[in-house]
Formats: C-alpha cells, sequence, structure tokens
C-alpha cells in the first residue's frame, strides 16, 4: 500500500513538473527577450531608437531609428487585415451558411491547406510570380515592396480568418436566424443583420489571431519585401520588425548585434498585448 | 424563395443580388486561389526532382545539387523534437486534466501555453540563439534546433492530448479506482490507451510545424548542407532542413529550380499530414 502511495506522490510530481514546463519556458523568453534587450536601447536612448527615422547600422557613424520597421510592420499588418479579413469572413460564411454540405466539405479542408504551406514556399511563389507581376502591371523597376508584402501576409492569414469566424458563424442559435427569416429578412439579409453580428466576438478573435501571424511572419516576408529601412510607402522597398532582426543577424556584432535584439523586443512586446487582447476575446466567446 | 425575392423592394432587391454575388465571388477567389498555388507549386517542381537531387549530397566539383543532406536533417530534427516533447506535451496535459486540483495553477498553464502558440517563430529562433546555443554552449546544431523546435511545438501536444483525455468517458477512470487501480495505473492502462488517437494527431500537426519551418532553425540548426547520416554526430553539427534549403538555395543563391523542386516536396508532405490527420479524425468519429 505505501509503495503503491510513492508511485503516485513520484507520478504526480512529474507531471506537475510537464506542466510547469510551458510556464517556464515563457518566463526564459520574457527574461531573454529584456535582459538581451534593454541594454541598446539604454545606449541608443529610447525616443531616439524607437522614433528615429533612419537606420543605418553598419555606416561609420550608425544610425538606430527602427521607426521605419515598426511603421511598415504595422502598415502591412493593417493592409493584410483590410485584404484579408474581409474576404476571409465572406469566404466563411458561404461555407457555413450557403454552401451544400458537401461543397463545404470539399471548399474548407482545401483552404485549411494554406495554414500548413510553409512560409518559405509562400516567399518563393511571392518572390517569383507576384514580385515580377507587380514589377509589370505598376511599371516599376522592382517588384519588391509593400504592397508585396500586404498580399502575400493577406494571403497567409486567410485560413485563421476563416477556420475561426466559420466556427463562430456556426455556432450562431439557428433560432436567431430563423426568427430573423420569419419576420421576413431575406436569407442575405439574415446573414449580414443577424448572423455577423451574432459571431462577432468569434470574428474579432478570428482577426486579432490574424493581426498576431502577419506582424510575426518572417521568412515569406523576406523574400519579398526588398529589405531596405525606408520610411513604409506602398511601392518603396520596405524593412520590417522581423525581417530587420533575421537579415543582419547572421553577422552583426557589438552594438549592431544587441540593436537587433532591442527590436526583438519591441516587437516581442506587440505579440504579447495582441495575445492579452486575443485571450480576452477568447475568454469573452467562452462565457457567453 | 424566388417568390420571396419577387415580393422585395428595387433596393432591397439589389443589394440582395449584390451581397450574394460578393460572397460568392469571395469564396471561389478563395479557392481557385488554393488550387492553383498546389497546381502551380507541382508543374514547376514535379519535373525538376530526380533520383540524384533526392539521393546525393550538392557537390562543388560536379556543379550538382542533392538535397538528401537536408532530408537527413529534417528527419533527425522531426525526431529529436518528437521524443523530448511527447512525454514532456503528454505529461503536462495528464497533470491538467488528472491531477491537477488547483483551478488557478491550470488556468495559469494555460494560458502560458495560450502565449507560446503566440510567438512568432523568430522569436523562438532568438531565443533558442541565446538559450540553447550561447547559454547551454551547443552551438548551432541540430539539437539545438531541435530543443527549440520543443518549446515550440509543446503547445501543439499538450492541446490535442488533452482535448483526446477530456473524451475518455469518466466512467472508465471510476471504474479502475473501484477496481483498486491506483490513479497512475488507471491513467496508464485505461485513459491514456483511449486517447491514442488525439496523441497521433498531435504528433502528426507538430511533424507539419516542424517541417514548415525556418525561421526559428536558421539562427539554431543552421543551414549546412553536409551528409552526415550518424544521427548522434548529425545532432552534434549544423544542418539545414529542407525549409530552411529552400530558403537558402532561392534567396542567396537564386537556384530558383531547386526551389520549386523542394516545394514541391514540401507540398506533397502538407497534403499527406492534411490526409492523415482526416483518416484520425474519421476513424475516431467512427467509434463514437
Amino acid at each position: 500500500m505505501k509503495a503503491k502511495n510513492i508511485v503516485e506522490l513520484v507520478m504526480n510530481t512529474i507531471f506537475f513538473l510537464c506542466g510547469i514546463i510551458a510556464i517556464l519556458a515563457v518566463l526564459i523568453i520574457t527574461v531573454y527577450m529584456i535582459i538581451s534587450g534593454i541594454p541598446a536601447i539604454r545606449e541608443i536612448g529610447f525616443t531616439e531608437f524607437i522614433f528615429g527615422q533612419e537606420w543605418a547600422s553598419t555606416a561609420a557613424d550608425p544610425k538606430f531609428g527602427i521607426l521605419p520597421f515598426i511603421l511598415s510592420s504595422i502598415y502591412a499588418t493593417a493592409g493584410a487585415i483590410i485584404i484579408g479579413v474581409p474576404i476571409g469572413i465572406l469566404t466563411a460564411v458561404y461555407i457555413s451558411k450557403i454552401a451544400k454540405p458537401k461543397t463545404a466539405a470539399v471548399i474548407y479542408p482545401a483552404i485549411q491547406l494554406l495554414a500548413g504551406i510553409p512560409s518559405v514556399v509562400y516567399g518563393l511563389i511571392g518572390m517569383l510570380v507576384l514580385v515580377p507581376a507587380i514589377m509589370n502591371v505598376f511599371d516599376l523597376s522592382n517588384g519588391t515592396c509593400l504592397l508585396a508584402v500586404i498580399i502575400v501576409l493577406s494571403i497567409m492569414i486567410l485560413p485563421n480568418i476563416v477556420s475561426v469566424s466559420e466556427t463562430a458563424l456556426s455556432a450562431v442559435p439557428p433560432e436567431y436566424e430563423e426568427g430573423s427569416m420569419a419576420l421576413g429578412a431575406t436569407k442575405i439579409e439574415t446573414i449580414f443583420r443577424v448572423s455577423i453580428p451574432a459571431a462577432k466576438s468569434g470574428i474579432a478573435a478570428g482577426v486579432v489571431l490574424g493581426v498576431g501571424r502577419a506582424i510575426g511572419e518572417t521568412m515569406a516576408v523576406m523574400m519579398v519585401a526588398g529589405n531596405v529601412a525606408n520610411m513604409p510607402e506602398l511601392f518603396n522597398s520596405v524593412t520590417l520588425l522581423t525581417t530587420a532582426v533575421a537579415k543582419e543577424m547572421s553577422y552583426a556584432s557589438g552594438l549592431q548585434r544587441e540593436a537587433l535584439f532591442s527590436i526583438a523586443l519591441v516587437l516581442f512586446v506587440f505579440i504579447m498585448i495582441i495575445n492579452l487582447i486575443l485571450n480576452m476575446f477568447l475568454k469573452r466567446g467562452d462565457s457567453k | 424563395m424566388d417568390n420571396e425575392v419577387r415580393s422585395l423592394s428595387k433596393k432591397r432587391k439589389t443589394m440582395d443580388a449584390l451581397l450574394r454575388g460578393l460572397i460568392y465571388l469571395c469564396a471561389a477567389a478563395t479557392f481557385v486561389l488554393v488550387l492553383a498555388l498546389i497546381v502551380y507549386i507541382f508543374v514547376k517542381g514535379v519535373g525538376e526532382i530526380s533520383w540524384d537531387f533526392l539521393t546525393t549530397a550538392p557537390s562543388h566539383l560536379k556543379g550538382t545539387i542533392g538535397i538528401l543532406p537536408n532530408i537527413i536533417s529534417t528527419i533527425y530534427i522531426i525526431l529529436t523534437s518528437l521524443i523530448i516533447v511527447l512525454p514532456l506535451g503528454v505529461g503536462a496535459a495528464i497533470y491538467l486534466n488528472e491531477y491537477a486540483t488547483n483551478r488557478k495553477v491550470v488556468a495559469f498553464i494555460e494560458f502560458a501555453t495560450e502565449t507560446l502558440t503566440g510567438i512568432p517563430s523568430i522569436i523562438y529562433g532568438l531565443v533558442g540563439m541565446l538559450f540553447f546555443c550561447q547559454y547551454m554552449g551547443l552551438q548551432g546544431c541540430l539539437l539545438s534546433g531541435a530543443l527549440t523546435l520543443v518549446i515550440m511545438i509543446l503547445p501543439t501536444i499538450v492541446r490535442t492530448t488533452q482535448e483526446s483525455l477530456k473524451t475518455v468517458p469518466q466512467s472508465y477512470r471510476e471504474g479502475a479506482v473501484a477496481l483498486g487501480a491506483t490513479k497512475w495505473h488507471a491513467i496508464r492502462t485505461i485513459v491514456l490507451p483511449s486517447s491514442v488517437e488525439g496523441i497521433l494527431t498531435g504528433c502528426i500537426l507538430a511533424i507539419g510545424r516542424i517541417v514548415g519551418e525556418s525561421a526559428a532553425l536558421i539562427f539554431t540548426a543552421g543551414v549546412a548542407s553536409i551528409l552526415i547520416t550518424n544521427i548522434l554526430e548529425a545532432l552534434q553539427s549544423s544542418g539545414g532542413t529542407l525549409s530552411v534549403a529552400l530558403y537558402v538555395y532561392v534567396y542567396e543563391r537564386g537556384e530558383f529550380e531547386v526551389g520549386y523542386a523542394i516545394a514541391a516536396i514540401l507540398m506533397i508532405l502538407v497534403l499527406a499530414i492534411n490526409i492523415g490527420i482526416k483518416l484520425i479524425n474519421a476513424k475516431l468519429k467512427k467509434r463514437a
């Protein structure tokens, strides 16, 4: 009997340790991000770092202003949301409310395939198909630009938006819709006036999830952005927070390297805020 | 339906038709996009795949490119990560679902797990580099990469295992305990075997994530394409997985054909992974 109790206690402890690994990991990541990110910000000066408009890390008189990266990241994410969210929501509406079950059973998994495609494959297609196409259509000397980033990101966040919105739309109680139809609204009016408003908290969670994905994406963006530290303009080559880190990390040293970690810290802060918002939305959805 | 629409005012009718058209357009656009992406990659890539391409290492002397080292690196990284993450992830799920009595602890662990899901891979790459490569002194090698991925895929394993543990009827556990089994004995012999499919789904999802990962691996596992077949030796040396190799060949060396070929291989893996998950889910449903 006693041996059994000991085994039970040991197993309990082992599983508890497994359980807290996730907490440890989050702590380690946070601590490392802060410790490695703070020194350069201190040396460069917070305002100069965040609001400085020029990044010239390898110049004789180096400048470390990351405002172009921050704004590019925000613009690219906003652009991806503006394109991706309406298309994603309407696709989810089609799958959940209009399509025959058999059609939905083909389209939905196909769209979920998008989520599984590695980001380097998006980067490849973006670099070899999208970028030349933008160059030709808009008659530019180089197609690597913010627009290319926005298009690639909006495709990459589509599966997230579609699946979260689809779940939310399908969870709308049928009585709501039946009530609306019984009052004389058409199917389409019901969808836009009843179903989508009723599912808005879930859809919002999908949008926030998309924001997180878009702002954190690195490799696909790297391959289509051109990676010049310009202030964001639709047809200009840009550098985002993620690509600023990835581009120089392999050869950076000294203050330049520390500054890269500071950029990562800024990105991390953005991500943590997005995570908190997402958690809020999901909690609200649960308690309903 | 037709009757209903006919009795509407002209304005409502136009609006209805317009919105309906928009929904169809978005759904069709998304679906066509998925198909076009897949077909394009296969058309461009499959022709470039040859036996020599798959079974040799790149040779400077002959000027040929082969991806065998990258295939082996990918397999080794998958195996190592899964071997480490499975006990940890399943253990954490068991703790959350079977052992934990304190609700706050559970909520905290779940919050940490959610947070890990939202952290972008470039941040994992940086922290992996700082923690595993530098702090633990492993340097850039497959093992550092695998350990970084362990943290990254931990949430996937925990979540899928937890979900499948929840589907095991409470009466199984009560029955086992009533027959004199300890909790651990009941879990080992009754609960875990009943949730094998869920754990398997988690593994397949994790493999998908690993295969597609690049940003987290470039700074931890490196980009080398040297053929090392001994797993212990390989784990201690730098090696690029297929996705990383795609990036290096396309972006840094301009070998676009090689990129398409690797993309086609990755797409085949993605399709296989999706079908695998479908099959397991179908089997699960049948049983339920």
